[in-house]
Parts: structure tokens; C-alpha cells; sequence
């Protein structure tokens, strides 16, 4: 303890490579080690893999029953309908950890240690939506693959599906893409709210409520905000075609989920060098 | 090391900090001493870049903290709040500040090992007590063994056993030659720990000097009487330039004179005298009168009754 540091260098302004890699392994230190994540990831698997086969399974059981319209775009679409089902409920875990991620960090105060140091603000942000955004796209993936090949088995006698069918990959692969760009969506929103009981009831309003709300205004401006919400274009990428009443492509419905998060983050960045800790 | 250029934040309605300017030099613990409220905390805030401030500068080595490659290798802070997430153990909360600053882990279980947390470096952070909370984030503040430590209110609901523990270190990491920077809203506390003072009220800055001559301008002397002839000793002190304090029953407070002078006073004219005690007023007392008014500062012609009567009970002197 006895040597004293040299003299304190100032950066040149912008976050060298070498530090951006430190604030990575930081971020990721973080969120490894609060309980929250393992036990989100874990019940992100559990209830979409247990939501599947329960969608299908009914699906398959109740088919004669079910209106032949329905029956129709299943068989038309059949990879849209397994992921729609499994993920409807689970994509709210990733909502809850997103918000978590970031907002914890100011109700527990972790925040200011945090900004202690890594004072440039923009680059915190920056890794740790990176960070969060890897880990949800790969744990995605891991859990979009085995949702659809158990689906796909379960509704095989009344709506065959494989891999290789057109869209369909682009679909599955879909998946884990809109849990990543959810979870940052998630984060943009814990970040601006800073408050994690405030921010999750502002993602699930965003994620399950506007889309129904939507649904009632009247005519051509209902279904044009409703197809423009968040949620709404981004599960698009989920679909292995266009429908016939969808105003956007799956890629158009990806990118404006991804301009919407991207704009979220923008304000949560600026509001975040300018606000006190 | 650390300097202040006319900051000031406002929070609202409230000036918080107002026009301060000040520097802390290394070598020395600096005490930063005002009552609750004066504003040591949104400084510190606003010197670590947490805040910003309305106007004026802060800057540690020249730069601010913001402008930092390497913050926690060159200031080590600690927040009067905690700043740990409760779910996270210690240890990991320390590995992700050490892996933003490129430290080995290695310096994670020396912090821990020094601050006397191993035993519960693996738990998490939430469980722990007000004590340990306070060592954790020591430990924090120590991790990149920085040469410029900013600690608000260590010492706060530590045991006397830690207090004396964190004023030992304190002292220890000064005179390495580091610039220590600590707060406390007690006087007591740092008379005993700090070589220099820098003392505000109301955001304002109130002193700025050793605490050696703090205390001295602080402590308003007086002389305790007894006398049979209270009224006519009165007016003799008065007649010579000293004001009457306070008076009770044949006891007076005597001011601006010295007990030698008073004892003069009465032998010239055959005054009999049954107690002649020189008074000095209580730190803690003197400083509370000061912060008080923050504005009066410089102009203590006269100290009210209350704050030489509070400082009866632990005066010094000697019966003359």
C-alpha cells in the first residue's frame, strides 16, 4: 500500500476497445450474480416448452372443433402458431429481468457504485445492453429450437412442419432475436422508469395490453397502431410468411420493433448523462 | 488534489450547495464538517461526477471525475448511501468494480481481507449489517488503491471498536501521502482525526483552515465566578471591558476578560471571590453555534448563554 498511483490520466473522450471489454466482463459479472437471472432463464425454458406442448397438444385434441378458418391458417402457418403459443406468456420473464437489469441497480443504490466506476455514462448503457442482449438471444435459441421441434411433433398429423419449409428457420431463429431485442426493449424502459416495480408494469402494458386497446379504435387507424406496436410487429418475425392482412413483412415487423428500441434506448442514454444519479 | 471553483447545485427550491470553493491537499485527512443538511454530501456527489453541478467545477488531479480513464485506480469514494446491490455477495459485487478498472482478482481478496470480510465475502450483501456494510464499501473505495479517498460519514453507526479502526486507516492512508477527503457532522470526530478542516453550513463554506486554529476561533473563552458581591463585581468587570454572560444567584459568566484580570479586579477592590473557573466552551457546542448561523460567522462578538451553559458540563480549568 505504500506506492501511490501515478499521476490520474483523463480519457481522450471516447471509451477505448480495451475499456469497452473491461465494462463487458463487468456487466456480465453482474448479471450472472444476482439470482434473478438464472431463475428467469430457467422459467423462460419451463413455461415455453410447457406452454407448447399445451397449446398444441389442445389444439391437436380439440381440432374437429376448432373453426375451419383457424384450421386453415395453422396449416398454412404452422411454426407461427407453436412459437405464438409457447411464447406468449414466457416472453414476459425476459420483460421482468430486462427491467430488473437496470432498475435494480437504482433501487438498491448499485447504481452509483457502478457510475463511480464507469463514469462515462453512454458506455455502462452500451455494454450492458450488449451483455443482456447476447444472453437472451443465445438462451433464445436454445430454448426456440427444442419449442419448435416439440410442437412441430405434436401438430405433425394435422399440420405438418419442418425446418427446411420456406421461413420457417428464419422463424425459429426469430424467435431468440425478438427475445433480445424484448429484453433490451425491457431495459430501455427499467433505464428511463429507475424503478423495477414501475418499469415491468410498463413493458407488459406495452407488451400485453396496448395490442388489445389498439384492436378497438375504429378502422384503418386501429389496425395501423396496433400493427406498428412494439410487441406487435415484432413477433412478425415469428411468422414463416406475410398474411394476407399483415401491413408489414416479418423483417419490416423486426425492424420497427428494432426502431422502437433503439429510440427508447436513445432517450434512456441522453436522459442518463443528463439526470443526477 | 481535489478542487472545488464555485459549485453550486440546486435541487429543486433548495440551493443545496452554494458557490463553494475549496481544495483538499494530500498528506493529510481533511475533515468536511457541517451539520445534516449543509451540504457535504451533494459536494462530494457532485466532486465524483455523480451530479451535476449548476455551476462552477470540480476536479481531482486536474481533471473531472467523468474525464477519468481509470477512476477507482486514482479516487476511492464512499457514499454516505449504500451502493451495493442487496442480492449480490460482496465478493462479486467488488469483482465487477475491480474488472471495470482492469484489477486482478487477486486485489478483490486483498480489499476483503483488510477491511476483515472474508468470512462472509461469499454472502450476499443484503444480509449484512450496518458494520459491515460500512467495511464493504471501504473495501470499494480501497480497491484500486487510489491516492485520493472521498469517504462521506465512515464512521456513521460504526461501534467504537471500527471507529477507531477506520480513524487508524485513515490516518495510515494519509500519511502515505494520499489525499483524504472524509465528512462527518461531528466535530468531536474530527478533531480528533482531522489535521485540516473545511467546514460549511447552508452549502456555504463557513472555514477553511487547520483544525488546530478551528478550535481555537471556535472556542469562545469565559470565566465562571462566585462571589458574594455578585452585582458590584458586575459592574466592575463591565467598567473593564468584559460582558456578563450569564448570571446566577452569585455565580457570573464572564466574558473578554481573563481569570488573571478578574482576580485582579476583585483584589484592587476587595471584592471576596468564592470561585474563579476559566471556561472553555465545548467544540461540539462552539461549531453548532457557528453552523447555526453560517452568515455570523467571523462576527462572535457575543456567545448566547446556551452554548457556554451546554459547555459547562465537560469544561476544563483549574481553580485559580
Amino acid at each position: 500500500m505504500n506506492a501511490i498511483a501515478a499521476e490520474p490520466v483523463a480519457t481522450s473522450g471516447l471509451t477505448s476497445p480495451t475499456q469497452f471489454r473491461r465494462i463487458l466482463a463487468s456487466e456480465w459479472t453482474k448479471l450472472r450474480t444476482v439470482r434473478s437471472t438464472p431463475w428467469s432463464l430457467l422459467l423462460l425454458v419451463v413455461l415455453t416448452l410447457g406452454f407448447t406442448a399445451l397449446f398444441t397438444a389442445l389444439t391437436v385434441s380439440q381440432w374437429d372443433k376448432t373453426d375451419v378458418k383457424q384450421q386453415a391458417q395453422i396449416v398454412a402457418d404452422p411454426v407461427s402458431f407453436i412459437l405464438g403459443g409457447g411464447f406468449q406468456l414466457s416472453q414476459l420473464t425476459i420483460c421482468v429481468l430486462g427491467v430488473l437489469f437496470i432498475a435494480s441497480e437504482y433501487s438498491t443504490g448499485a447504481i452509483r457504485a457502478s457510475l463511480l466506476a464507469v463514469p462515462k455514462r453512454t458506455p455502462m448503457l452500451a455494454a450492458k445492453c450488449a451483455v443482456f442482449a447476447v444472453v437472451v438471444f443465445i438462451v433464445g435459441e436454445v430454448v426456440a429450437f427444442p419449442t419448435f421441434f416439440l410442437g412441430a411433433a405434436i401438430v405433425h398429423k394435422k399440420a405438418p412442419v419442418s425446418l427446411s419449409d420456406p421461413g420457417v428457420l428464419r422463424a425459429v431463429v426469430g424467435a431468440g432475436l425478438y427475445l433480445a431485442v424484448l429484453g433490451l426493449f425491457a431495459m430501455a424502459i427499467g433505464a428511463l422508469v429507475r424503478h423495477t416495480a414501475g418499469g415491468i408494469t410498463g413493458v407488459i402494458g406495452f407488451v400485453l395490453v396496448l395490442a388489445p386497446l389498439a384492436q378497438l379504435l375504429p378502422g384503418s387507424i386501429g389496425k395501423h397502431v396496433h400493427a406498428y406496436l412494439p410487441s406487435e410487429a415484432g413477433h412478425l418475425i415469428g411468422q414463416s410468411s406475410q398474411r394476407s392482412d399483415d401491413l408489414l413483412s416479418p423483417w419490416q415487423g423486426f425492424g420497427v420493433f428494432c426502431l422502437w428500441t433503439a429510440v427508447l434506448l436513445g432517450v434512456a442514454a441522453w436522459l442518463l448523462n443528463r439526470r443526477d444519479a | 488534489m481535489i478542487e472545488a471553483r464555485d459549485l453550486s447545485k440546486r435541487y429543486g427550491e433548495k440551493l443545496a450547495v452554494d458557490h463553494l470553493t475549496f481544495s483538499v491537499q494530500p498528506g493529510k485527512v481533511t475533515g468536511f464538517l457541517g451539520p445534516n443538511g449543509a451540504g457535504k454530501s451533494t459536494t462530494m456527489r457532485l466532486i465524483l461526477g455523480l451530479d451535476r453541478p449548476d455551476t462552477g467545477r470540480a476536479t481531482i488531479g486536474g481533471h473531472a471525475y467523468r474525464d477519468l480513464a481509470e477512476p477507482l485506480r486514482v479516487v476511492g469514494a464512499l457514499l454516505e448511501a449504500r451502493a451495493v446491490h442487496t442480492g449480490r455477495s460482496a465478493y462479486n459485487h467488488l469483482l465487477a468494480l475491480a474488472q471495470t478498472q482492469g484489477l486482478p482478482r487477486k486485489r478483490v481478496d486483498e480489499v476483503i481481507d483488510l477491511v476483515g470480510l472474508t468470512a462472509v465475502a461469499r454472502k450476499r450483501a443484503g444480509s449484512f449489517s450496518l458494520g459491515m456494510g460500512q467495511r464493504l464499501g471501504i473495501a470499494a473505495a480501497l480497491l484500486g488503491d487510489p491516492r485520493v479517498l472521498v469517504l462521506d460519514e465512515p464512521v456513521n453507526g460504526l461501534d467504537p471498536e471500527a471507529i477507531l479502526w477506520i480513524r487508524n486507516l485513515l490516518k495510515r492512508l494519509a500519511a502515505e501521502g494520499r489525499t483524504v477527503f472524509v465528512s462527518s457532522h461531528l466535530m468531536n470526530e474530527m478533531a480528533v482525526t482531522a489535521e485540516h478542516l473545511i467546514v460549511i453550513g447552508r452549502g456555504r463554506l463557513i472555514a477553511d483552515c487547520a483544525t488546530e486554529e478551528f478550535i481555537e476561533r471556535s472556542s469562545h473563552k469565559s470565566v465562571l465566578v462566585k462571589t458574594p458581591e455578585a452585582d458590584r463585581l458586575a459592574q466592575l468587570a463591565i467598567s473593564d471591558g468584559g460582558a456578563i454572560a450569564n448570571r446566577d444567584g452569585d455565580t457570573l459568566t464572564v466574558q473578554d476578560l481573563d481569570a488573571a484580570q478578574i482576580g485582579h479586579l476583585a483584589a484592587v477592590n476587595g471584592v471576596e471571590l468564592h470561585e474563579l473557573t476559566p471556561q472553555l466552551a465545548s467544540l461540539e457546542a462552539a461549531f453548532m453555534e457557528l453552523t447555526r448561523e453560517s452568515q455570523e460567522f467571523g462576527q462572535h462578538e457575543s456567545v448566547p448563554a446556551q452554548a457556554v451553559s451546554d459547555a459547562s458540563e465537560v469544561s476544563e480549568g483549574s481553580h485559580a
